[in-house]
């Protein structure tokens, strides 16, 4: 199946979220946005789900402290105690202190790599995977507003010529 | 405009009264004698009242910095000077050879306990004015990183922030006034304003240069009146921009804030180690200052925050929509984090090297203070830290008014636990003194900081930035 789309390029990142606005409220389905950098308040004009990565990010966060945790017990009260300046490990309680510094980094690296990995799992990213973006200026200097076409494609073009477009070009989409 | 309401000030003015009230009796029951001192600890142990403090009898002296009695304190620093250096044991040795003293100075001990008891309530009064005046300190320089930053977020709230800041002048006059009484020797606040224990002390003896009652005055008078001035004239510059079509006093206001955030981060420093690190005199840290100023900020903040939705359930601050409230939250959060931080590094490096003078201090702190001294933690790192963590819960008015109140009873016990442990050892409680001192300076606090709020409009009109804060959303 493949679909019609019209891209709408601009050269302004608010032109191009009043734009947005304007085609959202005109009822016409925006399929993507290709932004060169991300622009604010953009999600939340699309209509964009909120993110649900804070809630993965705080999870992995639990992971990573919960594994410090088991380390730190494991490698220094557990497998090798030792008497470090006059402080001998017998107590996982009585040395915590010392391993909150371990504690505190593993939890970071953990919710950090986890949820950059999470983010290019869930945006279908890897390594050679070939560009998505249909015009490659979108990574530096453009805007592009990419929207179905529906039963009415004049109106479409004069909105859009409208909300400040700086051209406008109809594509046909391969289906997948 | 906000008019100062009746119900409000009749509120802040009965909790001045009380207060005033309770802390008189507070100072009128201190003892005056050895033996009235004994009868009443004799007295509260009788009836269980020190729960948490076990057996002041047994571990009488860890705390040696507050000590004032003169042969016990010569005796030990004698051998102190001697074998610290070296020995890293020296915490246990110290306190051991408490022990073996502890039948010998009975009567020293008896002395040290009456001038704890006769402290309390000129702690507790210290600790309220503090934390009260520190509220507005902190207010001035978040204000001033503003204003210096030129932040186009904040400039709604200025007229809330510069309210809370009129606090400043009548909370550093109080506080003044108190050190110029420590220095005049009516209160035993700070040890080394006492010729008797500086005679025998080799360690404040070296710090004399710059522990001496007429430079520590005079320094606590610099710190003031630059404060203040700074105050008086950015509210000036703020309130003359109002009618002003230029950006003139913008300007003005963006250089001087600019000049007084270098005075700042020094004075207050310095003040730090003034007011509150040198109530134990033997005692250092080098990130005391930040530490202090973690503290002050992040309750700052939070008073900010709290006086805005007071206004704004009252129909005022229109404009102030909730991806402010949610900026002050983020603040709020971050700076908890910070205070933990800085909190936890002191904490670490000192236990870790377990150097005798250093380490007291948490010791003292973690056998008479236990509760309080974690409890603070809790207050001001898990429940903040969980409490505000969602970004949705820092725009709902009712989670940050819920955050706010255990981050200021959180940050209020945190001074507690700055100034008590040296000024009054274990005879803690939370007593007459303690809660109307708080309540005094609540009263007061409230009463000076609404009564200018009501002086000026609550949209600074002409800033040229207002605007901006009027369509911020997040």
């Amino acid at each position: 199946m493949s679909s019609k789309v019209i891209h709408a390029i601009y050269d302004d990142d608010d032109v191009l979220l009043h734009a947005v606005k304007e085609v959202k409220a005109a009822n016409h389905h925006i399929e993507e946005v290709f932004t060169p950098f991300p622009v604010h308040g953009l999600d939340k004009a699309m209509g964009l789900a909120p993110t649900r990565i804070a809630i993965a990010s705080f999870m992995f966060g639990c992971l990573g402290l919960s594994i410090a945790i088991w380390l730190t017990n494991y490698i220094m009260i557990e497998d090798w105690p030792q008497n470090i300046g006059g402080k001998p490990s017998f107590s996982y309680l009585e040395n915590v202190p010392a391993f909150v510094p371990v504690l505190f980094e593993m939890t970071i690296f953990f919710a950090a790599h986890l949820m950059v990995i999470t983010f290019y799992l869930r945006s279908q990213l890897w390594p050679f995977k070939k560009a998505e973006n249909p015009m490659p200026s979108t990574t530096d200097d453009k805007f592009l507003m990419e929207v179905a076409v529906g039963d009415n494609e004049k109106k479409l073009f004069s909105l859009l010529k409208k909300t400040g477009a700086i051209e406008l070009k109809v594509h046909e989409k391969k289906g997948e | 405009m906000y008019s100062f309401s009746k119900n409000l000030k009749i509120f802040s003015l009965s909790l001045m009264v009380v207060g005033a009230v309770a802390l008189g009796i507070g100072f009128l029951s201190a003892p005056t004698t050895v033996e009235e001192a004994k009868a009443m600890v004799a007295d509260a142990h009788g009836h269980g009242g020190h729960g948490g403090h076990g057996d002041h009898d047994t571990h009488d002296d860890d705390h040696n910095v507050a000590h004032k009695d003169e042969a016990h304190h010569s005796d030990h620093h004698d051998t102190h000077a001697d074998d610290h250096h070296d020995n890293n044991d020296e915490a246990y040795a110290h306190s051991d050879r408490h022990d073996a003293h502890a039948g010998g100075h009975g009567e020293s001990h008896d002395k040290h306990l009456l001038h704890q008891l006769q402290n309390r309530p000129w702690a507790a009064t210290y600790v309220a004015a503090l934390f009260f005046m520190m509220i507005a300190l902190g207010v001035l320089a978040f204000y001033a990183i503003q204003r210096a930053a030129q932040a186009g977020w904040s400039i709604l709230l200025f007229r809330v922030m510069e309210g809370i800041t009129a606090y400043l002048l009548p909370g550093s006059i109080i506080v003044f006034v108190l050190l110029v009484l420590s220095g005049l020797h009516l209160n035993h606040l700070f040890v080394w304003m006492d010729a008797e224990v500086v005679a025998h002390d080799e360690i404040i003896q070296n710090k004399q240069s710059y522990l001496n009652v007429p430079f520590f005055l005079v320094r606590a008078l610099f710190y003031i009146v630059g404060w203040n001035l700074y105050r008086f004239y950015s509210r000036r510059f703020s309130l003359a921009q109002d009618n002003d079509n230029g950006i003139g006093y913008h300007k003005k206001n963006f250089r001087l804030a600019a000049g007084f955030l270098v005075f700042y981060i020094v004075t207050e420093s310095l003040m730090s180690w003034d007011w509150i690190m040198s109530v134990d005199p033997h005692w250092f840290s080098t990130l005391f200052g930040w530490y202090v100023f973690a503290s002050m900020i992040v309750t700052a903040v939070t008073v900010i925050a709290l006086v805005t939705i007071y206004l704004k359930s009252k129909g005022l601050l229109e404009e102030v929509n909730d991806s402010h409230i949610h900026d002050l939250g983020k603040f709020m959060f971050g700076f908890s984090v910070f205070w933990t931080y800085l909190w936890f590094s002191q904490f670490m490096l000192i236990w870790y090297s377990n150097i005798p003078e250093e380490v007291t201090y948490f010791i003292t702190r973690i056998e008479d203070y236990n509760l309080l001294f974690f409890g603070m933690v809790v207050m001001n790192f898990v429940l903040p830290l969980l409490i505000l963590m969602n970004s949705d819960y820092k725009r709902n008015n009712w989670f940050i008014v819920m955050a706010g109140i255990i981050i200021v009873l959180g940050h209020y016990l945190d001074f507690y636990n700055m100034i008590m442990p040296a000024t009054v050892g274990d005879q803690w409680s939370f007593g007459l003194s303690e809660l109307g001192s708080a309540s005094l300076f609540a009263g007061l606090f409230l009463y000076v900081v609404f009564s200018a709020l009501a002086k000026a409009p609550l949209k600074p009109k002409g800033d040229p930035l207002v605007k901006e804060s009027k369509h911020f959303v997040y």
